[in-house]
């Protein structure tokens, strides 16, 4: 799709104006029910768009993202633009600066409409905890978008975006495309910057795109990614030209299918489409191997022990002094007063939503004094011996499948008040960030629920910095 | 089942406001979760190293230079703090 419209855009088919414009119009027309956006900038995005149509005007190269419009999670920093993780407590925030990876997408010159809802702070799997509205699925707006970037997969479902920036922590982006039929990367950690992204879990986040296909996700993480000095975390190598690796053939590829996905408590649709689109690769040219991964029931456990500790450490900063919402209007006054603690405690009372309290609660628990070592250093113990699990697996397989949820976009309201309930939709995505390793999820089939087919998502999971295997696989899939 | 004073105790260390009728819902939502965690007690880590960096990447260092912020970001920075005097932010007396 990216291609295409560049294409149009070079010889002149197209302006990026018109283009814009039809996004907008758009937009006005669907988002009204759907709620993908948080935010609007149609004045930059206008702004922008004349500026790339001058450039091909005068006949000056430009890249393969200028002129296209996209959208972006309001997780992420845009320099003048109102950012708020969908909190209340950043309700009146605008980020003073750009993040990294939305530097280098503006380097591109590519058109950003807006910013996308989500769950607050990215914590959810369903984009319900927003503090300020409920997206809807553009298949089925009875149903939800997944989460947490459930904003930017609604916007590139509906055709309010050509693709979007998500974030992914367990499963953020990959979940939200599996239920909205698209294509969702979580690059290997230290990929992509993450520098100005709001930091949820440092040790797991990662910015990567939601798309149509293959194809336009290589080419957007090819402009994301590489090292950055102000995420030390990056790694050294650079990032690629993704789209250059995608040969169309899978011939050879060794393909893991661990048993422990595929236990008698996934549902048996999704257990049929998976296996039909194993045997698709099989005829691609793959080869399947079964595999066993020992560790693999301990993944949960591990990341909602994780996962809130760092949260309840990255919360921290929310205080009601530097920035965003402060409440020291006495009104909330318990102790009296008007002193810093009350500040704090009112602000963050006020400012964050019961999901975002629940895990800076659990999170506080696991590294307080005497539960440390039983929670946080037992919890990253086992944490290596899962990456080990996969060390071990990768040098018998190229790749690794599995369905991307154990289900297809669920009913609003269905599990929100179930925070459990919730956690397990995660069960197949969170290994990924667990052990820093990329994955890719992907339509593999549809499934009929009240009449309306929805589409089910498989995941690759790749060696670490084998993104252009797992686009490779993707592709080749979406030819076949 | 996570106590009462528990769940007030952890609240204190975490700066957040509790009401009355949240601290049942905290003890029954968080013990429920950390049910759920015992399941770790079951594996074997004796000898295991804790993994510290997921990709193994060790101490990225920099020289210890201090570099300036463009004079917009810090207005930027400025515009955003709740109370400012004179281009700094108000805090609340400590003591």
């Amino acid at each position: 799709m990216i291609k295409e419209i560049h294409e149009n855009l070079k010889n002149g088919k197209i302006t990026s104006l018109d283009l814009t414009k039809n996004y907008f119009e758009n937009i006005k027309k669907k988002d009204g029910e759907i709620l993908a956006y948080l935010t609007l900038d149609e004045e930059g995005a206008l702004k922008k768009a004349q500026e790339v149509d001058d450039k091909i005007k005068k006949g000056e190269e430009i890249d393969l993202l200028a002129g296209i419009p996209m959208a972006v999670k309001d997780n992420m920093c845009v320099k003048g633009t109102r950012t708020t993780a969908a909190s209340k407590i950043l309700d009146n925030y605008i980020a003073p600066y750009d993040a990294t990876a939305i530097k280098r997408i503006k380097k591109s010159d590519a058109v950003m409409l807006g910013k996308t809802n989500m769950d607050e702070f990215a914590m959810g799997a369903s984009t319900e905890t927003s503090a300020y509205q409920i997206t809807k699925n553009p298949l089925d707006t009875s149903r939800v978008p997944g989460g947490s970037s459930g904003g930017s997969a609604a916007a590139v479902a509906g055709d309010m975006a050509v693709y979007a920036l998500g974030s992914d922590t367990g499963g953020s982006i990959r979940q939200p495309a599996s239920f909205c039929g698209l294509v969702g990367l979580k690059p290997t950690y230290g990929r992509v910057s993450r520098h100005g992204l709001m930091a949820m879990a440092s040790s797991f986040d990662q910015i990567g795109p939601i798309a149509h296909n293959a194809e336009d996700a290589a080419i957007v993480l090819s402009r994301i990614a590489g090292r950055d000095k102000k995420d030390a975390t990056t790694a050294q190598s650079g990032g690629k030209f993704y789209e250059n690796f995608l040969q169309g053939t899978v011939k050879g590829m060794k393909i893991g299918v661990p048993k422990e996905y595929f236990g008698s408590e996934l549902n048996e649709e999704i257990r049929k489409i998976s296996f039909a689109a194993l045997e698709k690769f099989k005829a691609m040219g793959a080869e399947l191997v079964e595999l066993e991964i020992p560790h693999n029931e301990y993944a949960l456990p591990i990341y909602y022990i994780l996962v809130p500790s760092e949260v309840s450490s990255n919360m921290a900063r929310f205080d009601g002094i530097r920035y965003g919402l402060s409440v020291d209007d006495g009104e909330q006054s318990k102790i009296g007063g008007g002193t810093l603690l009350e500040t704090y405690l009112d602000s963050r009372e006020i400012g964050f939503g019961d999901e975002v309290k629940r895990r800076i609660m659990l999170g506080t628990y696991a590294l307080s004094a005497g539960y440390y070592d039983a929670y946080y250093k037992k919890a990253q113990k086992v944490r290596r011996l899962l990456r080990q699990d996969f060390e071990k697996a990768f040098e018998k397989v190229d790749v690794i499948f599995s369905p991307t949820a154990p289900e297809v976009a669920f009913k609003i309201g269905e599990k929100i008040l179930d925070p459990l309930q919730m956690y397990l939709s995660d069960i197949y995505t969170i290994t990924a960030n667990l052990i820093g390793a990329p994955a890719i999820s992907f339509p593999i089939g549809k499934l009929n629920k009240d009449g309306v087919d929805l589409p089910v998502g498989g995941q690759l999971m790749g060696k670490w910095f084998g993104e252009e295997e797992l686009l490779n696989a993707v592709y080749t899939f979406e030819k076949n | 089942m996570l106590k009462k004073e528990d769940i007030i105790h952890i609240a204190e260390l975490a700066r957040i406001g509790l009401k009355e009728d949240e601290i049942e819902k905290y003890q029954r939502e968080l013990s429920l979760i950390l049910d759920y965690f015992k399941k770790l007690d079951t594996v074997d880590t004796d000898n295991i190293e804790p993994i510290g960096h997921i990709t193994g990447i060790n101490s990225v260092l920099r020289e210890d230079v201090s570099q300036a912020s463009d004079d917009d970001v810090k207005d930027g920075i400025v515009k955003n703090f709740p109370q400012t005097v004179n281009n700094k932010v108000k805090v609340k007396s400590v003591l």
